[in-house]
């Protein structure tokens, strides 16, 4: 197939684009959810769910 | 206090960031479900769609060159809607969804500059023409960067929203106008070596498979940006809680 | 608004003479162009207004950030957020100002310099002209930028990322005006005039979006 290289090196970019992205937001999310499950066992709350318990 | 509480829930509305982020849980899933199987099935398509007579094969460069480029410039819009919620509604969201939205914009944007790059080198034999719609959507990106830049050094999110957002609606203001200039100055000084993208139309055997690729990035595009306001929703939490947790709560 | 207007020329001529400083940045780069390109006259010639064009933006762009820098750090802008006339007036005041200042001293110095690009009488005339009309434009949408970074830090090559995407199209219509007035078959006019509309355009749209940002940024 003629001008093979040209048409996988814009697939393979696409995927890596994409997959980046998808990867960074996995990665953003595990991330996030580990620093407030970190501050949770600081006993960090929020004002808002610490208040719904005492009620 | 558990009277507004209440009627949050009965609205209904995904105004509280909360509601959000357990909305997204139960749609991404099924989002994501999608955005794999459109793309299985617009990958198949564009293998299987016939060579062009004058392009050959670097058609296919085109399944995944023109859903880019038509996502980097839907990324904009999508932004200018959240910058009119913030100014005009100050709704909490609006600004959480420009912000996510940025960075994607510009991923998307410098795949269809990389992309549309590699269809030119065989097509015109260069990488690169200052070709008047290249030239947008490079002007595009540079605004995308700007954006992000801006977002990166005002930490506060409660100061950067009505400003980003000013900003979003300039560019998105200057946007034709730019385009207009850019339009004139090409026709002012035209290369010769350029060929003409819009040159016969598009055949139907090319042009289900690009739909279904356009479809399949566009919902990938809102997976995403889903996913990205959930992880912005959470990382302000978590500075939030941070700032409580340095005052001694 | 007259008292702002002179208020403000007068400290832009005194303060730590920016004006000049400007005016030096733009002599700097178009001094710099031939040692890049070299000797060759005709070349400088040929590339002569779109240097002069390009040194004036830049330039132009230099001393933006000082445009509400100096009186958040006194506290005059707190004064004028609170004043009864619109926002976007005294945004408008200040933006004239700054131009007088910074912009007028820009297009005085740009025939001297085309002099030295060995540019001919014509399209001197016609660069300057371009620029005495085109500068105001750059520091009119430059305002929404030095305003959105008001509150910043180190905000001055931030405001210039922001507003250079969107001063292209000043740049575009203002070196091809100058261009078309000495190549033939191109019209002077159209140009000049889409550039005098864009000036026109960027002076409402400009103020307002930077007295918006002004207010987000200090409430």
């Amino acid at each position: 197939m003629a001008y093979f290289g040209y048409i996988f090196a814009s697939y393979l970019a696409t995927a890596v684009a994409l997959l980046g992205l998808i990867g960074w937001v996995v990665f953003d999310l595990r991330g996030r959810r580990a620093d407030l499950a970190e501050l949770e066992a600081r006993g960090v709350r929020r004002r808002s769910a610490a208040a719904a318990e005492d009620r | 206090m558990s009277e507004s509480s209440l009627s949050v829930t009965r609205v209904g509305d995904l105004a509280n960031p909360t509601r959000f982020i357990a909305f997204v849980g139960r749609v991404l899933p099924v989002l994501a479900g999608v955005t794999a199987l459109l793309f299985a099935v617009g990958l198949v398509m564009s293998f299987l769609a016939p060579e062009d007579y004058q392009q050959g094969a670097t058609i296919r460069i085109m399944f995944v060159h023109v859903p880019a480029a038509w996502l980097s410039m839907m990324c904009y819009t999508v932004m200018t809607a959240s910058a009119i919620g913030t100014l005009v509604w100050r709704h909490p969201l609006a600004d959480v969804s420009a912000r996510a939205a940025a960075p994607i914009g510009a991923i998307f944007t410098v795949l269809a500059l990389l992309t549309g790059s590699l269809w030119g080198k065989p097509m015109w034999g260069t990488w690169w023409v200052w070709d008047a719609r290249l030239t947008s959507v490079f002007v595009l990106l540079l605004m995308y960067l700007g954006l992000i830049a801006l977002n990166r050094a005002m930490d506060d999110p409660s100061k950067s929203a009505r400003v980003s957002a000013i900003l979003i609606l300039v560019g998105f203001i200057n946007i034709p106008i730019i385009k207009f200039s850019v339009d004139w100055w090409n026709t002012l000084h035209q290369p010769a070596s350029v060929v003409r993208l819009d040159g016969p139309t598009i055949h139907a055997s090319m042009l289900y498979p690009l739909l279904v690729m356009a479809l399949a990035f566009t919902v990938l595009f809102f997976t995403l940006h889903m996913a990205a306001m959930r992880n912005e929703i959470l990382r302000r939490r978590v500075a939030a809680l941070r700032r409580q947790a340095a005052r001694g709560r | 608004m007259r008292a702002l207007l002179w208020r403000d020329i007068r400290i832009g001529i005194r303060a730590g003479g920016g004006a000049l400083i400007g005016v030096l940045f733009f002599l700097t780069v178009v001094a710099v162009v031939p040692f890049g390109v070299g000797p060759d006259l005709n070349l400088l010639s040929r590339i002569g207004p779109a240097i002069l064009w390009i040194g004036a933006l830049l330039a132009a762009l230099l001393g933006l950030d000082r445009l509400f820098q100096g009186d958040r750090e006194d506290g005059t802008l707190d004064l004028l957020l609170m004043q009864e006339h619109p926002l976007a007036l005294t945004v408008l005041i200040k933006c004239l100002a700054h131009w007088v200042v910074s912009g007028l001293p820009l297009v005085a110095a740009s025939p001297l310099l085309g002099l030295f690009m060995n540019v001919e009488p014509l399209a001197i005339g016609a660069t300057t002209l371009t620029l005495l009309v085109g500068t105001p434009a750059v520091t009119f949408i430059g305002a929404v930028g030095a305003a959105v970074a008001v509150a910043l830090p180190r905000g001055g090559l931030l405001v210039s990322i922001l507003v250079l995407p969107l001063a292209i199209p000043i740049l575009v219509f203002g070196v091809s005006a100058a261009y078309a007035a000495v190549e033939d078959p191109a019209p002077f006019l159209p140009p000049f005039l889409i550039l005098t509309a864009i000036t026109l355009l960027f002076s409402v749209i400009g103020p307002v979006a930077a007295a918006a940002a002004l207010r987000a940024s200090t409430d």
